[in-house]
Order: C-alpha cells, then structure tokens, then sequence
C-alpha cells in the first residue's frame, strides 16, 4: 500500500469519484484555476474542465444553496467552503435548508450533496480563521457530520460521502494535510457513522477524533514507556454517532479521557461523557475527563496560541489523573 | 390559448381564492396551526405566471405557497390537508401552510426562511445548465427577499454562470409591515436587477394575460439562451401579512381600492368582454371550483393524523 498524505488521499477521492460518475461536480471559491486553496483540487480544471469545477463569486450562501438545488434534482455536487469559518455564511443554507429539506417534505426531496470544509487552529491565522466549531454542526438532525483522522479514513469516507444521498458536513483538518499514512489504492470505501478503534489498550478509554486522534495517539506512545496502555477511540463521524466501541472499550477500561480540539463547553466531550455516564454507569471508576481548547477566542501569538489549544501533555496528564 | 384554457386558469384563480377563504375559517377554528399567509388578491400572478411554463421547468417559492401550489397541479385535497397537518397533506403533514411541495410536479416547494431560496433556485436552474436540458426555472420571491443577502448572491450567481432562471418578484409593496420604499434603496426592483446586468421588466400583476404574455416571452427567450432575466410584477394581498395582522401599517381606503381590482374579477370581465365565454359557463367554472373545495375540506377534516412513527421517518435517507 502507498503512503501518501491526507491531502492526496482526500484529492484520490474526488478525482476517482469524478471519474466514476458524471453528476459529480465541484463549486467552490478558488477551486478550479487556482487548484484549491488547499492545493485539494490542483489538476481538476484542467482535466474536468470549468463545467465540474466551478469557480464561484465570494458568496457562501449561494454556494451552499446552488448546491443544494442542484443535488435536489440529481445531481452530486460537491460544495467547497474555503475554510468553516466562513460557513457561518452560509449556516441558514446549511441547518435551515440542507439539514431540514428531507424530512420537512416528507421524504420527497433527497439531498446527495457534500459540504466540504477544512478547520482547526495551531496556524496563527488569528481568532478568525482558526476555529473548531464542529461539534455545532453535529448539533443538526437532518445533517450529517464527518470529520476523519487518518489518510485512510479521509478517503474511504469522502468516496462513502458523495456516494451518500444524505447531505454531509465534512471536515477536514488544515494542519492534518501533511499526515501521512497508508492509503489503499482505487475502491476504498468507510461507513459514514462508525466509530472504530485506532489503538487498542486496557488501561484508560480516549475518545476522540480528527486532529485529536494525532495527539492522542502521541501520548499513547509516551505513556506506553510508562507502562500505560491507552485505548484510542476514532468517532471519524459526530452524527450520527456511533458509541458501540466507546462503551465496549469503556466496560473494559472503566476509565476515560476526551480530547477534542473545539472548545470545551458543549463541546463533543461533554456529548462523549454525558452518553458514558447515562449508558454504562455501573461502570464507572473514576470520574470522566475531558481534553479541549481553553475557552478563548484562538490569539494569533505562537506562543499563546499553543496554550489555548490541547497538547499531548494535556492528554498525558488527565489520563494519569484517571488512573 | 383556447378556451378550455381560458376557463381552466379563471377556475384555478377561484378555486385559490376559495381555498384561502375556507383556511381563514379553519384557522379561526382552531384547526389550522401556526403560520397562515394567504394569497388572496395575488392569484393572477401565479396563476398566469406557471400557465406559461412547461412541465420540465422547475418552480419555487417562498412561504406564501398555498396558490402556487395549486397552479403546479397539487390538488385541493392535499393542500388544505396539508395546512391541517394531516397525513394525506402534500407533505405527510410534516411541512405545514409554509412547506408545500411535490417533486412529481416539478414543484420544489414553499421556503419560509425570506430569500433562502434563491440560491437554491440558482441550483435547480445550474441542473439544467449542467444536463444540458431545456427547463427554465421559476422562482418566486417578494419585494421584502431583495433587501437581504441571498438575493444578492443568487441574481450574481446566476448572471455570472448564465443560468436558465426567471427571477420573478412579487412586489405587493408591503414585507410584513414595511411598506417597500421604508426598507428598500430603489423603490422599482428592476432597478436592482440591473444592477446584474439583468433584463427587468415590470408588470400589472392584476392582470392574468399581462403576466401570462409577459411570462411566456421571457421564458422563451431564456430558454434560447438569454441567460437570467427579473420580471416585477405590481400585485397587492388584499388580507393581512398573516392571520392576525392588525394592519396598522395601511389604510383601510387603499386596501378597499385594491379591492376595486380584483384581479378574478379582472380576468371574469375580460373573458366576458372579449366573449370567450359566457357568464353561464363562468358561474359553471365557479360552482365546479366551490364543490371541488368543499370535499377538499371534507376530505381533509376526515383523514388521519400522521402515524407516531412518522416523527422519525425520513431524517436520512440512509440511516
Ligand atoms: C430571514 C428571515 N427573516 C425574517 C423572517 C420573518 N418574515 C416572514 S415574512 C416576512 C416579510 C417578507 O416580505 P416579502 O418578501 O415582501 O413577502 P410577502 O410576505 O409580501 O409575500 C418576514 C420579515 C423570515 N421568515 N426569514
Ligand atoms: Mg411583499
């Protein structure tokens, strides 16, 4: 198997999802002469030509609504938002339209479209640009959520996306791009809506996803010279969410620790934590932990920057405290 | 038009006036819940506007959908079964007065966020482009849409990629409460679509053969290529915004001279005059659309409520 970053992984994905289905098109701000913001869709113009890859005015909500309109009669757009800072423009599109169309009309209207989307701080591009607000999008019913950590997963569940007739929010992690991993080549295929386990251990349960499960799977190294043997949990989906291997992994750790890199209040820990307490109580051995970014709007200082966001020390840390 | 035609559009306009006159007493029943705008008054609009469109040219509205329901060959039965929330409702009941839609029909519904659907109709009409086929789409807004966002970024989008769209304004001069020059810079909406290089043309919209002959040129001329073009079309809601509108924002006297223009009375006078038909087969067609209305009512008073497992029917489509 290659290893390729997740950038190549995410644009094998589109390309060879362009290349299987004709209804399959990109709109977005910059994808096309420029090849992404992102460099996601360098070479997609110029193959694909200017009537799948379009170039949009700055106008979110009408990239998000011509999406919309055009998946609703059959076709499998797939919507780029530069970054998901810039998706609060187009959130009317995304939670009172998008997430609401299919159920509202009672099942008549059907939404195969892809939002895709790239955040996270750690950048300095200031408070604006470097937000985590993932877990707002996984507040809708109607919409679905996915948010991958590994180059694997962001292929599989990118082509599972657009071959998905639900709308999805997909996210993916600016500073993720250069991860590397081993990604099967051609047909590869994850569920949307499963969580899976990306570490086993038997000592402390740490759920996470995206650029949490880098950190998280850092510190396992380092705890493993302590002897600790953390079990990594990758919900790869927000919504809907699967816990099957959270409670599984949780009735045989009885411990666990959250990180995510949103912030904590409301956050996906609190989500993660509540469902842990509500479900699998009994069996509880020391109260739940939760990993986040501090609640701050992100500072552009380097330095400031990386004490509002999680570090592997901060896993370490409340995974030593739940012990 | 022949004059099957001719009796066909008078009776869809009745049929739309009495359907919106039963669901005023409905909801003053208590049967009909939440929101209710009705369209009496703007009946020529969309009825003369979706007689000029052909069956492959998508529609879409805002929230004021009850007529244009109709006109795009939604029954009376499932409208006013959908405004009681029933399962037989166009939607399942689950959309309500503000959320009627049927996809068979090309009908892509009834929006309630203001100017949402803009953007959405530049996507119908980017299928078309896409495909390569010849519908063109209709969307329907009021004067109030063009003062937000959305607007902006479809009539842009659309010019900017040539979309197959007709932007029709329905200017009743009023959003809610605020009359048009309180809350829009120019107070002709055409202005604005020039703005995007876009033909405006403005019309009487108490007129079905105005807004049918205007409709069917400009259609045709999209559909040849002309990229997206605006039509303003002048029309009044002879009811309040929604039911319960105090209408502190107008005088009665400018309501009554609106009156004065019924735009069904309009249209009686002009087929009588020009004696298409005859004020026999006229009071036939209103007779035919009282009936069909009152087993509308029937029918949707004793359908059933939709079944508790609906509540989680259709979030996904793939659970
Ligand atoms: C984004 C948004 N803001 C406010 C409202 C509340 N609202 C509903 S209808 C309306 C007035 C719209 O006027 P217009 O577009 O002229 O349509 P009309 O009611 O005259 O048909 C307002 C403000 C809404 N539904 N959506
Ligand atoms: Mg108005």
């Amino acid at each position: 198997m290659a290893k390729i970053t997740m950038r190549e992984a995410i644009s094998q994905a589109l390309w060879e999802e362009m290349e299987r289905d004709p209804k399959v098109f990109i709109l977005g701000e910059e994808v096309g002469v420029w090849g992404g913001t992102y460099a996601v869709t360098k070479g997609f113009y110029d193959h694909f030509g200017p009537e799948r890859v379009r170039d949009t005015p700055i106008a979110e909500a009408a990239i998000v609504g011509a999406a919309i309109g055009a998946s609703m009669r059959g076709l499998r757009p797939i919507a780029e938002l530069m970054t998901i800072n810039f998706a609060f423009s187009a959130m009317d599109h995304i939670v009172n339209e998008a997430a609401k169309m299919h159920y509202m009309f009672n099942g008549q209207m059907t939404l195969p479209m892809v939002i895709r989307t790239v955040g996270g701080g750690g950048r300095q591009l200031g408070a604006t640009h470097s937000q985590t607000p993932d877990a707002i999008f996984a507040h809708f019913p109607g919409l679905k959520v996915v948010a991958p950590g590994t180059p694997a997963d962001a292929k599989g569940l990118l082509k599972s996306a657009i071959r998905s007739n639900d709308p999805i929010f997909f996210i993916e992690h600016a500073t993720l791009y250069q991860t590397r991993g081993e990604v099967p080549e051609g047909e590869h295929l994850v569920p949307i809506g499963k969580s899976t386990v990306q570490r086993t251990g038997r000592d402390v349960t740490v759920v996470t996803y995206s650029k949490g499960l880098e950190i998280s799977l850092k510190a396992a190294e380092q705890l493993a010279k302590d002897g600790i043997e953390i079990e990594v949990v990758d919900l790869r989906t927000l919504r809907p969410l699967d816990m099957e291997p959270v409670l599984e992994s949780f009735k045989k750790t009885n411990r666990a620790v959250i990180v995510e890199e949103g912030w904590l209040s409301f956050g996906v820990g609190a989500e993660i934590s509540a469902r842990i307490y509500e479900d699998a109580f009994d069996y509880v051995d020391a109260p739940i932990r939760r990993v986040a970014q501090k609640e701050v709007p992100l500072p552009y200082n380097r330095t400031l920057e990386q004490m509002a966001l999680p570090q592997v020390e901060d896993v370490i840390k409340a995974v030593k405290e739940v012990i | 038009m022949d004059k099957m035609e001719h009796l066909d559009l008078y009776r869809q306009m009745v049929i739309i006036r009495r359907v919106e006159e039963r669901a005023a007493e409905l909801y003053q029943q208590g049967k009909i819940g939440g929101f209710l705008h009705l369209y009496i008054g703007q009946e020529a609009v969309s009825t003369g506007l979706i007689s000029a469109r052909r069956p492959e040219d998508p529609v879409i509205t805002a929230y004021r959908d009850h007529g244009v329901a109709i006109n795009c060959g939604i029954s009376a039965k499932e409208v006013v079964a959908e405004l009681l929330g029933k399962a037989t409702g166009c939607s399942g009941g689950k959309g309500g007065s503000m959320h009627m839609a049927d996809v068979t029909k090309n009908y892509w519904g009834g929006h309630a966020i203001v100017g949402a659907h803009l953007p959405i109709a530049s996507g119908l009409a980017l299928a078309d482009a896409y495909n390569k086929t010849s519908g063109v789409t209709i969307c329907m807004f009021g004067d109030g849409a063009s003062n937000i966002g959305y607007f902006h970024e479809a009539l842009n989008l659309s010019k900017v990629w040539n979309l197959p769209v007709l932007w029709v304004c329905e200017n009743n001069q009023y959003g809610m409460g605020t009359a048009v020059e309180r809350a829009s810079a120019v107070s002709e909406m055409i202005q604005k679509a020039s703005g995007y290089g876009m033909k405006g043309v403005r019309i009487n919209g108490m007129d079905l053969m105005e807004v049918r002959e205007t409709a069917e040129k400009m259609m045709a001329e999209i559909r040849a290529g002309s990229g997206p073009q605006f039509l303003e079309i002048m029309t009044y809601r002879f009811r309040g915004h929604s039911m319960g509108d105090p209408e502190r924002y107008r005088k009665a006297d400018e309501v009554h001279q609106w009156q004065e223009n019924d735009p069904i009375g309009i249209h009686r006078k002009y087929l009588l005059d020009h004696q298409i038909a005859t004020e026999e087969e006229l009071n036939q067609q209103d007779d035919l659309a009282e009936k069909e209305v009152q087993e509308a009512v029937e029918f949707a008073e004793s359908s059933p409520e939709p079944a508790a497992e609906e509540l989680f029917k259709h979030i996904y489509v793939e659970e």
